[in-house]
């Protein structure tokens, strides 16, 4: 009798914590988002290794960007393997990013890695992150060791795709 | 004949560059700017030479639901009260198109400019003629015009903190038309800050 208790128990017991961890597994929750000011975020934007860097400037309010993101997060899925890495730089305002930032990392189970750039020197930092930059976003940077382009415009995941390629073949 | 042919064919590709990069660049430092007439929020159409006695214009492309726009709504008010019995009226532009962004319609803006208690005419860019003339591709993005010759003296940022107006420590636009008003040209000319990129089809 008793020893058909504990093993009751010890079944019951198996049961939850394997739930448990598999509901660890599953949602697999972000807490924090690493905040840069530019300085810190500049060694991101110049690295000289063999890979290939997709660096997006986004906002959760940002409809359009919104809208792309999927085509980023597919394109670091499967270029994975291939020396390429997407770096989404949230430009949310600070005081939003536990209330609307994080809620929307976990939500949209984001893959890529997500830091917020939280500098008040616009005026310099978007001049020295590409000349060409009128400060809109969505925008886009692509770059490696051998080449680097600036992208202020939308992008669907057929052009984004034909873009990297053309830093792939170089 | 043929030299002649050679000098006009040139002298085409010259016209003809010039008039593109133009068009895709919009309005620089020092261009002259064409007057527009949109149509305001109280449904009267809105001309910059309805302004007989201003000295110049802070034209500013805004719109209702970005948050750098709204972050610079009150600070849009203030630079309208301080300057516009100075000559420096600020007339705002919607230059998005509703269909994409549904929450700057026209009556949208009617709404939000009498909540927010706008002083000066708030403009739609109806058919989205007028922005690409200037250039503006974010909204808010300032154009300062001095109304002799027209021309463009300023483009860029309302100031130097657009998330947080405690933390200004620079005015540009206020600064800019300070000069403007004092005879001077402004010791910043341009400035970058981020905004919403303009919405089209």
């Amino acid at each position: 009798m008793i020893k058909k208790y504990f093993y009751s128990l010890l079944f019951v017991f198996l049961l939850f914590s394997c739930k448990k961890a598999k509901k660890a597994i599953v949602s697999k929750q972000i807490t924090i988002v690493k905040s840069y000011n530019y300085n810190e975020l500049k060694p991101l934007l110049e690295k000289e290794d063999n890979k290939t860097y997709i660096v997006n400037f986004w906002a959760t309010w940002c409809a359009p960007c919104v809208k792309e993101l999927p085509a980023f997060e597919k394109l670091n899925k499967e270029y994975a393997s291939k020396n390429v890495e997407v770096i989404l730089v949230s430009l949310d305002f600070p005081k939003q990013v536990d209330k609307r930032l994080i809620p929307f990392i976990n939500k949209k189970k984001l893959q890529s890695k997500v830091i917020l750039l939280d500098d008040i020197n616009e005026n310099i930092w978007i001049k020295a992150i590409d000349s060409t930059w009128s400060g809109a976003i969505p925008a886009t940077l692509i770059y490696n060791k051998n080449n680097r382009k600036f992208y202020e415009q939308s992008f669907d995941y057929e052009q984004l795709e034909a873009e990297l390629q053309t830093f792939l073949k170089i | 004949m043929k030299f002649t042919k050679s000098i006009l064919v040139l002298f085409v590709f010259l016209i003809a560059s010039a008039f593109t990069t133009k068009t895709n660049k919009g309005y620089q430092i020092g261009d002259t700017i064409e007057d527009f007439k949109l149509k305001n929020i109280d449904d009267k159409q809105v001309s910059l030479s309805d302004y007989k006695d201003a000295k110049g214009f802070v034209i500013v492309f805004t719109c209702n639901h970005c948050p750098y726009s709204i972050a610079y709504e009150d600070r849009l008010i203030a630079i309208d009260q301080k300057y516009k019995k100075l000559g420096y009226p600020v007339i705002a532009i919607n230059p998005n198109d509703p269909e994409v962004s549904k929450g700057d319609s026209f009556e949208a803006m009617q709404v939000r400019a009498s909540e927010k208690g706008f002083t000066f005419p708030y403009l739609f860019d109806e058919g989205q003629k007028t922005y690409p003339k200037f250039g503006a591709t974010k909204t808010p993005h300032v154009f300062i015009v001095s109304k002799q010759n027209m021309s463009v003296e300023y483009i860029g940022a309302i100031d130097n903190s657009s998330r947080n107006p405690d933390n200004v420590s620079e005015k540009y636009v206020e600064d800019a038309i300070n000069s403007l008003l004092a005879g001077k040209k402004p010791t910043k000319t341009t400035t970058k800050a981020i905004g919403c990129s303009i919405k089209k089809l």
